[in-house]
């Protein structure tokens, strides 16, 4: 988390896809709910992202991707984060992924998948809770 | 006209009732902010000239319609969007879409072929055959077509920055079933102006993009005279959120940006406009969809014109594809997304649409299964067959909230162009982030409303129930595998100083002025693969960075 306590989140759209809609508009709703977010643009290989979430020390990293390269992209970019001493980064995930999917994601280390129709504000509260749930619990919550 | 004011009318019989039943909303809007009335009558359209606005169909403005009988003569040409995986896997696909009675072709290529990668690049990695087939060299290309005989369909395909080393492929192809190219139908989207906007599949700057596209232009304009080198997109802009009236706007922006810069090399108008098609999208607001393709006729056909001073009616024409919106389609509950299309469809045939493809109801979970895209087609046959719908040219117009719709879809999209035009045109628009400024502005917008619940999607955010189970399609790892595997074979068997001779020959044809469209096919007919043929371009070129806007 930054000095000031916000959140830091990175946006990125790994993969090949143009489709930069969703990221984009999550990307802006997560900086009105008070997050600092870097949006990384399209076509981001995992060593790209990877790179950026460590320079930028980010809190979360959340992926959006349309293509169906899903399964592998992700486990690249997992390993590279947990090498790289980044393995406890809150990653979750976006886009179009079917929900057969999403258990082989979870196993390695997505958190939640939000797909089609996923609200913002959903995505916004999960993020709070998981990193400051337990302030939030007790009525601390600074953000 | 009656003698009763519509402002009388509202104030005596509209305001009583609306005392005891309010209305459902403060106010109602379309998709463009155009607020919209109770009711329309002649009052909203004084000024209206029969001939001036709308004339017959078949004759300028083309507001009714591009063909004199329309539909009556031949209903339109029904082509869904296919492609996936393996070449051969698209070629059964084709040859069994053909066998369904489907009128035409539409190829999908993958990511890595459309940003003119080979498939053992390292940037392809897991992207292979996933959203299209993959194609590396002209041996997949004469896979995908294999017993399709090129002059007797039509075949559209969606490349748009490594287009004219993808249409060399295909002419190619033609030679070798015997084929000469003047025979050859069909539609290269070569749109890049809206990759830069929208879809993302750029590789080069704009102004070397835009030079191929003229390469192209001039070099169909002389072999292929049936062919649509350009596909110009609204599609995309509308997908990544735009409103109806700057998907008219920014996509007609474009084309202006198109025709100057081909005008530029020396054509005449007249010898390379008629060819010109497009593709848009329809979405869910009805009125205001038919309206917008009502609009786009009229006005493309003021601004080559009055702006580009083309003689030949055929200039004037706005000729479009519709494909209904994919953005529109939601995972959940997947068969409502059949009404959905069936909607929007119907706003593409009563706009007078020349072509129409449905984005499938699975298409929020995957590339579409085959069921999915044979019930698109019945879908399109039970419109073109049942419904009657057909028969009458522009059954709307004259209508007074379809003429009011129009008409101010036009103005508010004229009012962009102008915009555009003040910032030095689409491309210098582009590099400033204006088009794409406005639609992640329309497209946060549209999400907030969702959200709110201001904007009601069914099963989404109202009316939600347990969505069933549905087939998906999934595209595996043994393609990638294979198309690797291929890829080798080709470079092993095929003569490599010819290969490195057709290359070097491109790079001096690209670094010069001459047109690049025989050098290109030179290299595909040597099987020098796409990788190859781009990397020269990207030498010689250099490759565009995203315009962040964000």
């Amino acid at each position: 988390m930054s000095k000031e306590g916000r959140i830091r989140i990175l946006v990125a759209k790994p993969g090949l896809d143009g489709h930069d809609r969703g990221a984009k508009v999550v990307a802006r709703a997560l900086r009105d709910a008070g997050m600092e977010v870097i949006y990384t643009g399209i076509r981001q290989t995992p060593e790209m992202l990877t790179e950026v979430a460590i320079q930028e020390d980010v809190d979360v990293v959340g992926l959006s991707i349309l293509s169906g390269a899903h399964l592998e992209l992700f486990p690249l970019i997992m390993d590279n984060l947990r090498k790289k001493g980044k393995g406890d980064t809150l990653v979750i995930a976006g886009g179009i992924i079917p929900e057969d999917d999403i258990p082989a994601l979870q196993q390695m280390g997505v958190k939640a998948v939000f797909g089609p129709g996923s609200s913002t504000s959903d995505i916004v509260s999960f993020i709070q809770k998981e990193l400051t749930g337990t302030k939030e619990a007790e009525g601390k919550s600074g953000i | 006209m009656a003698s009763k004011s519509k402002q009388e009318w509202r104030e005596t019989t509209l305001a009583s009732a609306l005392k005891r039943f309010p209305e459902r909303q403060d106010k109602f809007e379309t998709t463009s902010n155009i607020e919209v009335d109770t009711v329309y009558t002649p009052e909203d359209s004084a000024d209206f000239d029969y001939l001036r606005d709308l004339g017959y169909p078949g004759e300028y403005p083309f507001t009714r319609g591009v063909q004199p009988d329309m539909y009556r003569g031949r209903v339109w040409t029904m082509r869904q969007y296919a492609g996936f995986g393996s070449a051969e896997e698209t070629n059964q696909r084709y040859h069994y879409l053909l066998e369904q009675g489907q009128t035409g072709l539409s190829v999908a290529f993958d990511l890595p072929t459309q940003i003119g990668y080979d498939s053992d690049h390292l940037l392809a990695r897991g992207e292979v055959g996933k959203v299209g087939v993959a194609v590396d060299s002209l041996q997949d290309m004469e896979t995908i077509f294999e017993g399709i005989p090129l002059d007797k369909i039509s075949t559209s395909m969606t490349i748009n920055a490594p287009c004219a080393p993808i249409l060399a492929m295909y002419i190619a192809v033609a030679k070798k079933q015997g084929i000469e190219s003047a025979k050859l139908d069909g539609t290269t989207q070569n749109d890049v102006l809206k990759e830069y906007i929208a879809r993302g599949t750029y590789i080069f700057p704009p102004k070397p993009s835009i030079r191929l596209i003229a390469d192209t232009a001039a070099y169909c304009s002389k072999y292929l005279p049936r062919w649509n080198y350009i596909n110009i997109a609204g599609y995309h802009i509308r997908e990544a959120g735009s409103t109806a009236a700057q998907e008219i706007g920014f996509t007609l922006a474009d084309a202006i940006e198109y025709v100057q810069a081909i005008i530029d090399t020396g054509l005449d108008v007249d010898s390379f406009a008629p060819r010109i098609s497009w593709i848009f999208q329809t979405h869910n607001n009805f009125f205001e969809e038919v309206a917008k393709l009502r609009a786009l006729r009229r006005l493309w056909a003021k601004i080559m014109k009055e702006r580009f001073d083309a003689k030949n009616p055929r200039s004037w024409m706005f000729r479009t594809h519709v494909q209904t919106g994919g953005v529109t389609l939601t995972s959940q509950q997947p068969m409502n997304n059949i009404v959905r299309a069936t909607v929007q469809a119907l706003a593409a045939v009563l706009g007078g649409v020349q072509s129409l493809a449905i984005s499938c109801y699975d298409e929020g979970h995957c590339i579409p299964t085959e069921d999915a895209v044979r019930q698109s087609l019945r879908l399109q046959q039970i419109l073109a067959y049942e419904s009657n719908v057909a028969d009458v040219a522009d059954p709307l117009g004259g209508s007074y909230y379809t003429e009011f719709l129009t008409n101010k879809l036009e103005e508010e999209a004229s009012k962009y162009i102008a915009k555009i035009d003040n910032l030095g045109g689409a491309a210098a628009a582009i590099e400033q982030g204006y088009q794409q400024r406005e639609i992640q502005e329309a497209s946060y917008h549209y999400q907030q409303e969702i959200e709110s619940g201001k904007r009601v999607v069914v099963g989404v955010n109202k009316f939600i129930s347990p969505s069933p189970k549905i087939t998906l399609s999934r595209v595996g790892p043994e393609v990638e595998i294979n198309q690797k595997k291929k890829l080798v074979q080709i470079k092993n068997g095929r003569d490599n100083d010819k290969v490195k001779q057709t290359l070097k020959r491109l790079e001096d044809v690209a670094r010069g002025k001459d047109n690049t469209m025989p050098a290109f096919l030179e290299c595909v007919e040597a099987y020098a693969t796409l990788g190859e043929m781009c990397d020269v371009l990207r030498k010689v070129f250099g490759t565009q960075k995203e315009f962040l806007a964000f």
